[in-house]
């Protein structure tokens, strides 16, 4: 029984790679975009202004690897919504595998594909000299966790959407705003707004952003303990959200 | 041993409309049971509960004497399914789409190997297995759906108008190709199809369904036979309805492209009066009545008139569409 949970749960996990692995080229694609942000914004910006001791092109480079894991994972998530529309999804959900299996799968695969994007910009963080390396592993596990989090809050989304009409909607609503109040673009200190500091607060992203920039250059606004519980809390809780709307979402 | 299928008073409703009633049937291992009906009349429905991702509203049905509602994991392993829309994975190859089925499906790898290669063997698809099945024509993706659908040995398949939207030479290679694997695995098969003469020829048993009703019921000949003898098609271009209603031994007519359908109620007995009666005749012709005619007669429709190519599952769509504007 669970041998084969286990091996549907792969299954699916393994579809998703071939796919993902059959158009690496997208990779590339989604690597443009934070490089950009690193090196012609973080350098433009970085050119004036320097941010607790670092410049800013350094201070930004954790806020982006969780810009690429919070777009990443949502989009995974949501493209369930066109799997179910060309059906291809219907032979999935009606093998004798509980729909928890293949919502794990689902997220180990969405996953997969996140991470190893981050991997790639991991290959960038040497021309970063605030950087160091040693905090890798730290925060490839900050940005794991978030993952898995972000995939489950996309896969939710996704199994309540009926089309695909959501998607610029859930990318203004829910996307832009985490990564705009995450602290990933700015510092999180005193000087904040009182509104702006509330909102980076309850945000579930910034606790991420301050995991990784205190693994990755010791710069951080809580104690990392902290960070890592928040972030470990909110996955588990979207994976549970995740796997009860998916079991219940319509074939 | 149990029975492949049971059913007995399986309904569905979806809001206001009955989409199925009390549909009950026995099925046994190794049969060929055909559902037949129009578009609407609850072929996909009745599949859709069998194969438990739609609960009924009223009655039960058991699949190698499992319940479809209280052991759905236990029925999913067992059944086989061929969608009516295509499910295969099109940025997978043919091979890949199997490999996937069976880890999906739990099977052993000294398991599937094997017969994944014996498979692909018998559709002739293995020199196109590691091809992205983007690549495949309709027949192709038909055949790898079969096979897919037997892989884990299911004791019943399911085939929800197998044959739709292929041209004639690739529907009848098809029916030759489910033919094979079945008689070689002894699968009980159900199968749904509004190709009348197709389905005549494959099934063991039939049942015709209309508006949710199984209307009729048995061996396609004995249906076919109890319409009696002949069919008459008739170009006359003077005849009419009334003069037809005049002979009390005419027990069926229909007038479709030009040409009158008519059976006599005693063979050929009464057939010199018919035609002394019918006025000039352009062209004449007998042929043995096929299931078409007894849908006709049951409905007074053609099964044909009413199929359209490609609006599989529109009733559940048309619900589906009703609920959301509610919620």
């Amino acid at each position: 029984m669970i041998l084969r949970e286990l091996s549907g749960l792969t299954g699916v996990w393994w579809r998703e790679f071939k796919v993902f692995w059959r158009e690496r080229s997208r990779i590339v694609a989604s690597i443009i975009s934070p490089l950009m942000w690193l090196f012609i914004f973080g350098s433009g910006v970085g050119a004036h202004y320097s941010v607790a001791g670092v410049s800013y092109r350094d201070f930004i480079y954790p806020g982006i690897l969780a810009m690429t894991v919070i777009f990443g994972s949502v989009f995974f998530g949501l493209y369930i919504v066109w799997d179910r529309k060309i059906d291809v999804f219907k032979a999935v959900l009606v093998a004798p595998l509980s729909r928890t299996s293949i919502f794990l799968g689902k997220v180990l695969g969405g996953c997969t594909d996140v991470l190893l994007q981050v991997m790639v910009l991991f290959l960038f963080s040497f021309l970063f000299s605030a950087i160091d390396p040693r905090g890798l592993p730290q925060a490839f596990l900050f940005l794991f966790l978030s993952s898995v989090a972000f995939v489950s809050l996309g896969l939710a989304i996704g199994s309540l959407l009926k089309s695909l009409e959501g998607f610029q909607l859930i990318s203004a609503f829910v996307i832009f705003p985490l990564y705009f109040s995450s602290g990933a673009l700015f510092p999180v200190d005193r000087q904040l707004p009182s509104w702006l500091d509330v909102l980076v607060m309850l945000n579930p992203l910034s606790y991420t952003v301050d995991g990784v920039r205190g693994s990755l250059m010791g710069i951080h606004h809580h104690p990392l303990m902290i960070d890592f519980i928040v972030v470990s809390t909110f996955a588990f809780f979207m994976v549970m959200t995740g796997s009860f709307l998916f079991s219940r979402m319509k074939i | 041993m149990t029975n492949a299928i049971e059913a007995e008073g399986l309904s569905r409703r979806f809001g206001r409309i009955q989409a199925v009633s009390d549909f009950s049937v026995t099925i046994e291992r190794g049969e060929i049971f055909g559902l037949l009906g129009p578009n609407g009349a609850g072929k996909t429905t009745i599949i859709n509960m069998l194969i438990t991702i739609l609960p009924p509203t009223a009655g039960q049905a058991r699949i190698s004497g499992f319940d479809i509602v209280r052991e759905a994991a236990k029925v999913r392993s067992q059944v086989g399914v061929v969608f009516q829309d295509p499910t295969l994975d099109t940025m997978l190859t043919g091979r890949e789409n199997l490999l996937l089925h069976a880890r999906l499906y739990g099977m052993k790898k000294r398991d599937y190997i094997k017969r994944i290669e014996e498979l692909l063997q018998l559709v002739h698809l293995k020199d196109r297995a590691d091809h992205l099945v983007r690549t495949y024509s309709g027949g192709m993706r038909r055949r790898l759906e079969l096979i897919r659908g037997l892989l884990h040995r299911p004791t019943v398949l399911f085939l929800d108008e197998p044959t739709l939207g292929l041209d004639a030479q690739t529907r009848a290679r098809t029916w030759e190709y489910i033919r094979t694997m079945v008689g070689k695995e002894g699968t009980t098969v159900l199968l749904t199809t509004h190709y009348l003469e197709e389905a005549e020829e494959m099934c063991d048993r039939v049942a015709i369904l209309d508006d949710g009703k199984v209307i009729a019921m048995d061996k396609p000949s004995r249906l076919v036979d109890s319409l009696g003898g002949v069919v008459i098609i008739l170009d006359a271009p003077t005849l009419t309805e009334s003069i037809l209603k005049d002979m009390p031994f005419v027990e069926r007519a229909n007038h479709s492209h030009g040409k009158w359908e008519i059976s006599l109620n005693d063979t050929f007995k009464n057939l010199p009066l018919l035609l002394k009666r019918v006025g000039p005749i352009n062209q004449l012709e007998l042929r043995r009545p096929t299931l078409n005619d007894v849908f006709l007669k049951l409905t007074g429709r053609h099964i044909r008139d009413e199929a359209q190519e490609d609006a599989g599952g529109w009733l559940e769509e048309a619900f589906r569409q009703d609920q959301r504007g509610r919620s």
